[in-house]
């Protein structure tokens, strides 16, 4: 099943290819990983969206926790905790079709970010299924280009 | 911290960290980033720079000299193919876990990733194959990191770790700050078992019928061979060992069940499948150990220790994990072992049942030499107290067999990369580290080609090894899978015609020679290379050609399928 891994680790260069390296190394799925400081300097917090059935991911658990510059890993699957992403696309505009367009960026919540004549460029944040979803939709109506953050996630506060 | 208050430059700082990690001996070849190492080393007394032939030769000489006195080697190379060069001997310490650090000098910062003349990315390159490894970006931060890496390199599970040193950093200077101590924050191994646990294990082995120790490496760099025979005596368990854990209990007790695994003994791979309980200390259930891991110790409840968390659960699920240092689980095991236990006796009678039915024999006919006489008349005439290198091959495997280790750190060798060319700069770095022990080299026709510029050293500094060729004009080990598995089709493992003659060539390099190819001459030689103590000696024993390892668990197999011996006899010369 899908597993949503926080990962702290030293914000120090080759701290992301350490981890990156591991995964491939190990052959564990990697399915997005997104990095950024913390609201410590010398901090850098992973999320990594992975894969795999209950011993692979004990494995994975196991194994970033081993390398020397991760400080704390957080399995955030099964803890209530918010998870985002961030997909920026663009379409092709048509006359005939932008009426649609833009009720659908309302349903979705996404904001227009920049227009031209012949596209539209959109940005929606949500959970990475709801992108899913909003990309799936938008399929129909010509995706020129789209770029997806990686999901982002922490725990729910107290 | 503790500042020396004097201002010295990068080179400098590297030597004084060495000198306070108290290294005796570095393993090293000089090249454009270390030429103001070596200039500085150039004075230096107390640490003796030793010079290699191949920069592979020093990773494995560092090992050798690790494995045997259980301090770090450390390794110094240049920038580009230096530290390419020394690949190899970095994955193999990491997957044999020796405690190694190897310093590699770098283009000056400026020119990182220029693709500048003899630049490496030798950190991404070693990434997967450390423990960790470092780049220094400033002459501020050279001494914590050398303080980062042999602590690390040494403490829980040990492994390689690689500093890479750019030129400008080694030229430049400041007041060196020593710190005293080490804080990672993202380093913090478990060393201590959960006490909970450590009860548990005792009930269950109080209770077994069928116990059973499975012994790894980790027994012997956790130095916790006594508690092992404490426990073991104490509660009358039989002991198998892996290839890196031999030693740990001595060869020649009765509880002890030899190897296990694909060319262990029949006796103790029987065990392994009708124990009920196994307790594995300091071994990863590799897949030479196991074979088929559904049917590996089927019937057992299996206890593991082992101070890396990551090695459980790995290759098989376990019933009761304790994570820690083997020599604390031991010892705390005996302090909360119960009075009573079960009899032992018949499981240990049903074991020595399986022992007189297929115990490990060769005969030979018509005075040819076999290896397993060489390495048994070895181990008679050593008494068993040589520290023994081995390179890769079949007289590895029979040096398990043949050669009784009664003490730790008695036996080194490449086990988990199984690296050809070990065997010769692992006897040197281990010679330098042992002085009171004679230290012997079994070693293939084959692998001692492939690091054979390290005799020079041993010549050089008058290392009293004995090289003792197992000479079969094979690639022995292949030939034997040619011959089991794949039709017969010897497909590039003739080395008959193309050997050269060693004798010449170990005299050419100035060491002493001999050639021995019956038993006679052979139990000569030997006894002549022991006596033997001004520098290398180097004997070529011309055994049998098409001789096998048996018993042999095919790989991926499981116990039913071992075989015990050739299935259609026929000349083994
Ligand atoms: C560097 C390297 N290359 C190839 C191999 C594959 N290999 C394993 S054993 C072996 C044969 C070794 O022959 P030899 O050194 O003569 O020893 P023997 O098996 O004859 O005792 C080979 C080629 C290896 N282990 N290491
Ligand atoms: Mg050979």
């Amino acid at each position: 099943m899908k597993h949503i891994i926080s990962v702290l680790v030293e914000n120090k260069f080759g701290s992301l290819n350490q981890v990156a390296a591991m995964f491939s190394a190990r052959g564990f799925n990697l399915e997005s990983i997104s990095i950024g400081e913390t609201e410590d300097r010398e901090i850098s917090r992973m999320t990594i969206v992975t894969r795999g059935d209950d011993q692979i991911i004990s494995q994975v658990l196991k194994q970033l926790n081993r390398l020397v510059d991760t400080i704390k890993v957080i399995d955030l699957t099964r803890q209530p905790h918010v998870e985002r992403e961030l997909l920026l696309m663009t379409l092709k505009l048509t006359k005939t079709q932008q009426h649609e367009i833009f009720e659908l960026i309302n349903v979705f919540k996404g904001k227009v970010v920049d227009i031209k004549q012949k596209s539209i460029t959109i940005e929606v944040i949500g959970s990475p299924d709801k992108i899913n979803t909003t990309i799936d939709i938008f399929r129909v109506y010509g995706i020129k280009e789209l770029a997806r953050s990686g999901a982002v996630a922490i725990h729910r506060g107290e | 911290m503790h500042s020396s208050g004097k201002t010295l430059n990068g080179s400098e700082i590297f030597i004084e960290c060495l000198r306070r990690e108290n290294v005796d001996y570095i393993f090293g070849y000089p090249g454009g980033s270390l030429l103001k190492v070596y200039e500085t080393l150039y004075d230096v007394k107390d640490i003796v720079h030793i010079l290699v032939r191949h920069e592979q030769g020093a990773t494995h000489m560092a090992e050798g000299y690790a494995r045997a006195t259980g301090k770090p080697g450390v390794v110094l190379v240049t920038s580009g193919p230096g530290a390419t060069n020394t690949v190899t001997g970095i994955a193999n310490a990491y997957m044999d876990s020796s405690p190694m650090v190897v310093f590699t000098g770098q283009v000056p910062s400026t020119l990182i990733g220029n693709d500048a003349f003899q630049e490496a990315d030798i950190v991404g390159i070693t990434r997967p194959i450390t423990k960790h490894n470092f780049l220094v970006k400033d002459v501020k931060e050279l001494a914590m990191t050398i303080r980062k890496a042999f602590y690390l390199a040494t403490t829980g599970r040990p492994g390689p770790v690689l500093v890479d040193m750019p030129k400008d950093i080694l030229n430049a200077s400041c007041v060196m700050d020593w710190p005293e101590t080490v804080e990672i924050r993202g380093f913090k191994p478990t060393l201590k078992c959960h006490i909970n646990q450590v009860e548990k294990a005792a009930q269950k082995i109080a209770h077994a019928k069928r116990p059973l120790f499975y012994i790894g490496g980790g027994v012997i760099s956790a130095e916790a061979s006594e508690e092992l025979r404490a426990l073991a005596i104490q509660q009358n368990i039989p002991v198998t060992m892996t290839l890196q854990g031999l030693g740990a209990f001595p060869g020649n007790h009765p509880l002890s069940m030899g190897m296990l695994g694909m060319h262990g003994t029949y006796w103790a791979n029987q065990a392994v499948n009708k124990c009920d309980l196994l307790i594995a200390v300091g071994a990863r259930f590799d897949d030479r150990v196991t074979g088929k891991v559904d049917t590996f110790a089927p019937q057992a409840y299996k206890i593991h220790n082992d101070i890396d968390p990551t090695n459980v659960d790995k290759n098989i699920q376990v019933d009761l994990p304790v994570v820690g240092d083997a020599k604390n689980f031991l010892a705390a095991l005996l302090d909360v072992m119960p009075g009573t236990k079960e009899n032992r006796d018949p499981w240990l009678a049903e074991i020595n049942a399986w022992r007189e039915q297929c115990p490990l024999s060769y005969s030979s006919e018509d005075n040819s030499l076999r290896t397993e006489f060489v390495i048994e008349e070895v181990s008679k005439q050593t008494k068993g107290n040589a520290v023994v290198v081995t390179d890769v091959g079949q007289h590895q495997m029979w040096t398990s067999q043949f050669y009784t280790f009664l003490n730790p750190r008695s036996i080194i060798t490449s086990g988990g990369l199984g690296t050809m060319g070990y065997g010769l700069p692992a006897a040197i770095g281990a010679a330098f580290g042992i002085k009171d022990r004679p230290v012997v080299l079994f070693c293939g026709d084959g692998g001692f080609m492939m690091n054979i510029q390290e005799l020079v050293t041993a010549v050089h500094h008058k290392i009293p090894i004995k090289i003792f060729l197992i000479n079969n004009s094979f690639l022995g080990m292949v030939r034997q899978w040619q011959e089991l598995f794949h039709q017969e089709k010897y497909s590039f493992t003739d080395l008959g015609n193309s050997n050269p003659d060693f004798v010449k060539v170990a005299e050419a390099f100035g060491c002493k020679a001999l050639m021995a190819e019956n038993p006679d001459g052979a139990k000569e030689a030997i006894k002549e290379a022991l006596a033997w103590n001004d520098g290398p000696i180097l004997v070529d024993f011309r055994v049998v050609k098409k001789d096998m390892v048996f018993p042999m668990v095919p790989a991926g197999g499981s116990i039913s399928d071992m075989l015990l011996a050739r299935l259609n006899p026929k000349t083994m010369v």
